[in-house]
């Protein structure tokens, strides 16, 4: 087997158990319901990004010259916690906490010593401080990459606009946005709420360097985190399916947030679990 | 930078946003190796060219994009660089207001806004380019330090202050060009401190940024007809200066506070905050904007509008003081 091919394979796996954690979650959730949809459509983004692209050593978090993460679309909980439980920042045991009071994973506040780096929530706000910290980086000399993901209903707000503006009259070729491309917000398909097509074109003539592929095969993902361009901040559209794994969840509006019952639980793992056979 | 008289009187020229500017802004640079100053395409308007020429590398300008800049500033802030961002109070404290909330007021980031032409320095330009509601939004962040000098030597003080200091830091520059002079010689500036600017032991009166001198000039008329106040600079906004102020409380039995400002929120609802959990306190009159956006003209009109020259304020505290008798 290629090496390529081994790590497709290996971050394929680590998928499934982000998606299995994700479903453990949002079981855990109860009543409050969770954000599915949206989680389960970038989990294959962060297991090729903490699997693989980016560089970081969990035991010496606060490292200088670490890779910096930050999901904008702070609300996939359900898969970055899982996916910070695989990079080695928290134990297992701890994912199901990350909505008991007084825990250090409720309400996300930053914490770089466990791989949160940003108090997230509000949308449209975690690009202008990834543009402060690639600038910084340049600056000091540091090797550190940048990373940034963000939904695409998260586009409508105009400071992202701002940033990727800025991103590019910088030069900033540190820093990569990610967009999980799932075309659902909470009100429904992204193009009847405000339309975002032709997103690789408005992206290219804001000066970045955009990769498009899908957003659920690693080895694609792989070869976009790959494709950068010396000079130009780079951006990954990630085709992606909201609810992806759960073909009942899959597209459907309503399981943006959703209160998972045991039965549905039952028959989602199933799914996941059958998927591997 | 020295602190001399001759000094003093020069920064006063230049107004408060000039003097921080063009004075203390490239005197933190030189101290300093991680120090950023951003601004929202207003560095010709604020003053800042000399400290461009001297430290480009010291300097980023964003474009009108003020969101976009309190980001970058956090994002700056995280990786080790004391931040001053700086735009015109209006645009910073509510164009903005979210990214402060976020990045400044819940995480702490080390960024230090400077919000220039705060109450109506802008006064022709209209309402859009007034602050009359910063105070109100800044005072109920976390973590934020408010502050609003009484002249440009204060600003000065309080900028090099901030440098020094790790934290959020709001600093309310009002007035244009030429700012009266409070402190005429050097001084200690002591952050959260009450300053007494007059003795007397008849009204209190506790101001805030310019009406600190224009009430100085009332209290002199008033002192002529009788009336002692005493005065106070409230240069702190947050945290409050609670001995001080129990001090002045126990004292007098008016006090009247003087802002630039509308009343709702500001330095005034401060005081009142703290005396409200007092068992007893004096009468307060609340002087300001009162809840009303005036008519846009000079800045004398706006003010005589809102009750707030030093004729007006001396009228309006004799009037209040005669109902103590």
């Amino acid at each position: 087997m290629s090496e390529l091919a081994e790590k497709t394979l290996r971050l394929t796996e680590m998928a499934r158990r982000i998606r299995l954690n994700a479903l453990d979650m949002a079981l855990a959730a109860g009543s409050g319901g969770s954000h599915v949809g949206g989680s389960l459509s970038c989990i294959e983004i962060l297991a090729v990004l903490y699997g693989e692209v980016l560089r970081f050593d969990a035991k010496n978090p606060l490292d200088p010259n670490r890779d910096r993460f930050i999901p904008s679309k702070n609300h996939c909980v359900l898969a970055h916690i899982p996916a910070l439980a695989e990079a080695g920042f928290i134990p297992r045991e701890e994912i199901l906490e990350f909505q008991k009071d007084g825990g250090r994973l409720t309400g996300y506040p930053r914490r770089p010593e466990i791989g949160l780096e940003y108090s997230g929530g509000s949308l449209g706000m975690a690009l202008s401080v990834g543009i402060g910290m690639a600038l910084a980086a340049r600056e000091q000399g540091r090797p550190s990459k940048i990373y940034i993901l963000m939904g695409d209903g998260e586009l409508n707000e105009g400071s992202v606009w701002e940033g990727f503006m800025s991103a590019t009259h910088y030069g900033l070729d540190n820093l990569t946005a990610i967009i999980d491309r799932n075309r659902l917000s909470y009100d429904g398909d992204t193009e009847a709420v405000m339309g975002l097509d032709s997103l690789k074109d408005k992206l290219a003539s804001f000066g970045w360097h955009v990769s498009q592929c899908d957003g659920h095969n690693a080895q694609a993902l792989l070869e976009a985190f790959w494709d950068t361009e010396r000079g130009h901040p780079h951006v990954v559209i990630a085709e992606t399916v909201k609810g992806k794994g759960i073909s009942f969840a899959e597209n459907r509006p309503e399981w943006h947030h959703h209160r998972l019952s045991q039965e549905e639980y039952d028959r989602a793992r199933g799914e996941i679990l059958g998927d591997s056979l | 930078m020295k602190y001399t008289p001759a000094n003093i009187k020069m920064w006063a020229r230049m107004g408060q946003r000039g003097a921080v500017f063009g004075i203390a802004l490239p005197d933190i640079a030189a101290g300093k190796e991680r120090v950023k100053l951003l601004t929202a395409d207003l560095a010709l308007l604020s003053g800042m060219e000399r400290y461009v020429k001297k430290y480009p590398d010291k300097f980023l300008n964003v474009g009108i994009a003020e969101q976009n800049m309190i980001g970058i500033a956090a994002g700056l802030a995280m990786e080790g660089y004391c931040v001053f961002a700086s735009t015109y109070a209006s645009f910073i404290a509510v164009r903005s207001l979210e990214q402060v909330r976020q990045n400044l007021a819940h995480m702490g980031c080390n960024v230090k806004l400077i919000g220039s032409s705060a109450g109506t320095a802008a006064a022709k330009s209209g309402i859009s380019h007034w602050a009359t509601e910063d105070l109100a939004f800044m005072r109920a962040l976390p973590k934020l330090t408010v502050l609003s000098p009484a002249d440009s030597l204060e600003a000065v003080k309080m900028a090099r202050w901030a440098a020094d200091m790790e934290g959020p830091v709001y600093l309310r520059l009002s007035g244009g060009l030429s700012c009266p002079v409070v402190y005429e010689e050097d001084y200690e500036f002591i952050p959260g401190k009450l300053v007494r600017l007059r003795e007397g032991d008849g009204p209190a009166v506790i101001a805030t940024g310019l009406m600190v001198s224009e009430a100085l000039k009332a209290t002199a008329m008033l002192e002529e007809r009788g009336i002692s106040c005493a005065l106070y600079n409230m240069h702190t906004i947050k945290p409050v200066d609670k001995e001080g102020l129990s001090e002045i409380f126990a004292r007098h039995s008016l006090v009247v506070t003087v802002e630039e400002h509308m009343v709702t929120g500001g330095m005034g609802s401060a005081v009142a905050e703290y005396k409200s959990t007092l068992s007893n306190g004096p009468r307060q009159v609340f002087l300001g904007f009162q809840n009303t956006f005036c008519q846009a003209g000079s800045q004398r009109y706006v003010w005589e509008q809102a009750g707030l020259t030093d004729t007006q304020l001396a009228e309006r505290i004799a009037q209040e003081w005669e109902k103590e008798a």
